[in-house]
């Protein structure tokens, strides 16, 4: 079966990727098997200058999920060009540069540095990163500052950018329209969603950070009704991401509107998740009757 | 590092809260000592990476030692021999063997068990080894006897001292002025940090809250002691760094 999906700036294999922030940049995973099954790579958030993060501990498991509160941690965007881009273009699988930072300025800055590198294919626009102080979900939940932020990288970047959606938010359709209006190529959904546990010891929060981003399974349900929410009111492609651990899911966050799909959390649980669904993706889509991915998508809006 | 499907020989209680585990597993011919695995449980999203214990590269077999400290580990501790168990590994670095020296042993809890393997090679090496082992209380001692079969010199310390020298591992070599060219240890970070200031050679193991076990999300860090801007995964680069290497 043809797992092909066309999207702005990517020709992808397959719908299938590992999301941002849950893979580094590949190589932990390129000694289990060939990147280049994948239908594209979306890498760690860069940053302009290089971040160590959040102090520890920075997870804690939830019931069928985790809460995490990184705190972008990466070398920066100059060593991902120098070191980490160079080594992905080795493999044959467009890469979507997840771009980070604290201010307008940042994110300008990143995006317009990264989308140089030949096999960066789109950009990623993080607004929806919940465990950092400034910048982050502070430009995601608000209609108005997200759009301004989706035109100046815009502005300066010559790939397509994908805006990632915080959950964290009472109308997520506004702005989802808002980034469209701006001229967003596409959308990617969701982030985690903010939570937090306690030491029942200490009484206190187990994270360091005290809240974290909630991802998981435990989120899905989240993931495919925003989705669905959204997919009736923009006419820009949405990937989809949330809790994806069996093809069934993808074939679920596809009928809801996404185009293709990342896979987050479940690389941590199981490294051979990516390729494994790709492989079992053709026979559910034939279970369910159906004869391509272009079927599926927003099937439960038809 | 492979993904295997291990089985369970023996699952028994060895102290207060702990539990011993033999496994028959292919990558035991793949470990060393100071390795960890990260096992998946049923019911349960995240590995949990447990250190190994001892391991039989030629009959195929490892032992881990686990305590009950949530949900996850109590689930394990139903397991029986016969039932099978998602495990990958061996992961991490691992403790480098120093030959026909003296070198002390120093575990804290569930620190104890990768010095055990540890220990074993290192006397095969014809190191003179000394193992200081601290626990909270007697009911929560376990493998004393073992390391003494080794061949090893070994003291106790307990917090409340109903086994060996009230106080901690550290009283310990104050009071028998332990010494030895190198210091091998795991445990909580507060008792590898008092551990540096009695010895300048030898090998920490951290121990830290991990999702993946494999360096890739990022939970489980620590930065150099010199150079602020570089850091190590303690699952990757870890979870053994030399003395002096890790800044607390």
């Amino acid at each position: 079966m043809d797992l092909r999906v066309q999207l702005p700036g990517l020709n992808l294999k397959n719908p299938i990727m590992p999301a941002s922030g849950c893979y580094g940049f590949g190589r932990e995973f390129s000694e289990l098997y060939d990147l280049s099954t994948l239908g594209a790579i979306m890498i760690k958030a860069a940053t302009p200058m290089a971040r160590f993060g959040n102090p520890l501990p920075r997870v804690a498991e939830t019931p069928n999920g985790m809460l995490n509160a990184i705190g972008l941690q990466n070398p920066g965007v100059d060593k991902i060009m120098n070191t980490e881009l160079p080594w992905l273009d080795g493999y044959d699988v467009p890469i979507i540069a997840n771009v980070a930072g604290s201010t307008l300025e940042d994110y300008v800055h990143v995006a317009k540095t990264i989308c140089e590198a030949p096999n960066v294919h789109a950009l990623e626009l993080n607004i929806s990163c919940p465990n950092v102080k400034e910048g982050g979900i502070a430009f995601g939940t608000c209609p108005q500052t997200a759009a301004l932020l989706t035109r100046a990288v815009k502005e300066v970047s010559t790939v397509p950018v994908y805006v990632k959606l915080s959950p964290n938010v009472t109308d997520i359709v506004a702005i989802a329209k808002a980034v469209e209006a701006a001229g967003a190529d596409g959308l990617t959904m969701i982030n985690t969603l903010l939570g937090m546990r306690l030491d029942l010891h200490t009484g206190k929060p187990i994270l360091a950070n005290q809240t974290g981003g909630l991802s998981g399974p435990a989120i899905k349900p989240v993931a495919i009704r925003m989705i669905h929410q959204v997919y009736p009111h923009v006419n820009i492609p949405i990937i989809g991401m949330g809790g994806i651990s069996t093809t069934e899911d993808v074939l679920e966050f596809l009928y809801a509107g996404a185009s293709a799909v990342a896979v987050g959390t479940m690389n941590f649980v199981d490294p051979y998740i990516c390729p494994n669904l790709i492989e079992q993706l053709p026979a559910t889509l034939a279970k369910y009757g159906l004869t391509s991915i272009e079927e599926a998508i927003g099937r439960s809006h038809r | 590092m492979i993904t295997e499907q291990v089985q369970v020989l023996t699952n028994r209680k060895i102290a207060e809260a702990t539990y011993e585990m033999v496994l028959q597993a292919e990558m035991a011919s793949k470990m060393k000592p100071g390795q960890f695995v990260n096992l998946k449980i049923d019911g349960f999203l995240l590995r949990r990476p447990i250190s190994i214990c001892q391991y039989d590269q030629f009959k195929h077999t490892f032992t881990i030692i686990y305590k009950v400290v949530g949900d996850g580990t109590k689930k394990l501790t139903t397991l029986q021999s016969g039932d099978s168990l998602d495990c990958m590994g061996p992961l991490g670095n691992h403790f480098p063997i120093e030959k026909e020296t003296t070198a002390i042993l120093v575990g804290g809890g569930v620190g104890v068990p990768p010095l055990y393997e540890t220990a074993k090679q290192l006397i095969a090496a014809n190191t003179q080894v000394t193992v200081v082992l601290g626990f909270a209380d007697r009911a929560a001692a376990f493998y004393v006897e073992a390391f003494k079969q080794l061949g090893a010199i070994v003291y106790v310390a307990t917090d409340n001292g109903t086994l060996g020298t009230h106080g901690r591992v550290t009283n310990v070599i104050a009071n028998e002025n332990l010494q030895a060219e190198y210091i091998y240890a795991c445990g909580p970070e507060a008792m590898l940090r008092a551990l540096e200031t009695h010895f300048e050679k030898g090998y920490l193991s951290f121990e830290a809250r991990m999702a993946c076990g494999i360096g890739a999300c990022m939970a489980c860090v620590c930065k150099d002691r010199q150079d602020t801007d570089l850091y190590y995964r303690i699952c990757k680069e870890g979870p053994v760094f030399p003395v002096g290497k890790v800044g607390f």
